[in-house]
């Protein structure tokens, strides 16, 4: 375990979430303390950040994360990342945060329209967010998928925008969903929200075939830490 | 007041759905050239509203809800009930 104070960090809970107690076990697993919080509450607890995590919010209706940008939480994260709080989407949360309008872009149905359930290759294209501090530049990472609409999106506009601004945090090596630029991973211009579609969650143990997802999870662990206050 | 929302992918976007329906149409012999899947949303508004406000509030909806404008257009009707 790291040193220094166990950093607080939230994890929402919309009504078809499964990727929650996941999220919260490797994160307490890198050191955190963890909070689930329902979606109907209107306020988030003092946190030093927040992810929202996989699963099917609101059965997907409509579009995934549609609806659960609507959610009386999402408020509260929208103000939080506002501030500057760390917000982290993983999958269904990556979705939710293009629909709330967080995270540029938008996630649509894979391009060979099956559902995806495997190990990707991942490169890490930036080390100097908040998400992927300990990890190298150009580290190749192994981290499972499991989705039906992960195919980033974006216009030739806004592509070049991100390109430029260097939001890609994380591209794929062996593009599982279609998104253009390989884009696996990306950041809001202020740089302190992320969305991905790969599940780092899943992937913090040798018994899960890959401990990579703990580069993530522990850079977010790390920064969340560094923005607690300490205690006069 | 009746309204109906159609909500189609834009041109360009890739559409799985469509290419699968399109060629599962051809495997059927149809001579299809191209399908693709949108969505259709029937609205019931209020038999007293305005109708030229009702039109800006689909907009509205439109764009905050009904379709992601980055990648989806959509047609307006309004008819009376």
């Amino acid at each position: 375990m790291s040193p220094g104070p166990r950093p607080k960090i939230a994890v929402v809970a919309f009504p078809g979430s499964n990727d929650d107690r996941d999220a919260a076990l490797a994160l307490e697993g890198l050191g955190a303390e963890t909070a689930l919080v329902w979606h109907a509450e209107p306020a988030l607890p003092d946190v030093a950040g927040v992810v929202l995590p996989g699963g099917f919010s609101y059965g997907d209706y409509l579009r995934c994360g549609a609806i659960a940008r609507f959610a009386p939480v999402m408020r509260a994260v929208t103000c939080f990342a506002a501030e500057g709080g760390l917000v982290l989407g993983i999958c269904n949360g990556f979705q939710v945060l293009c629909e709330a309008g967080l995270l540029p872009g938008t996630l649509c149905p894979n391009a060979s329209l099956s559902f995806v359930c495997r190990d990707v290759g991942l490169v890490v294209e930036r080390t100097d967010t908040p998400f992927s501090s300990r990890c190298e530049p150009g580290q190749p990472l192994t981290i499972p998928v499991k989705h039906g609409e992960g195919c980033y999106f974006a216009d030739g506009d806004l592509l070049a925008h991100l390109e430029a601004t260097g939001q890609i945090v994380l591209r794929y090596t062996d593009n599982p969903n279609g998104s253009i630029g390989d884009i696996a991973a990306v950041t809001n211009e202020a740089g302190n929200v992320l969305g991905l579609m790969p599940h780092p969650e899943h992937a913090v143990d040798e018994l899960l075939g890959s401990r990579d997802g703990r580069l993530i999870l522990g850079s977010l662990v790390d920064s969340a830490r560094e923005r607690t206050a300490v205690p006069a | 007041m009746r309204a109906t929302v159609l909500v189609r992918p834009k041109p360009g976007i890739l559409d799985p759905q469509g290419e699968a329906v399109e060629s599962s149409l051809r495997q059927l012999g149809f001579a299809v050239e191209g399908a693709r899947i949108g969505r259709v949303v029937d609205l019931e508004l209020a038999d007293d509203a305005d109708p030229d406000n009702a039109r800006a509030e689909l907009e509205r909806m439109c764009e905050q809800l009904l379709a992601n404008p980055l990648i989806e257009s959509y047609e307006i009707t309004v008819s009376p009930r």
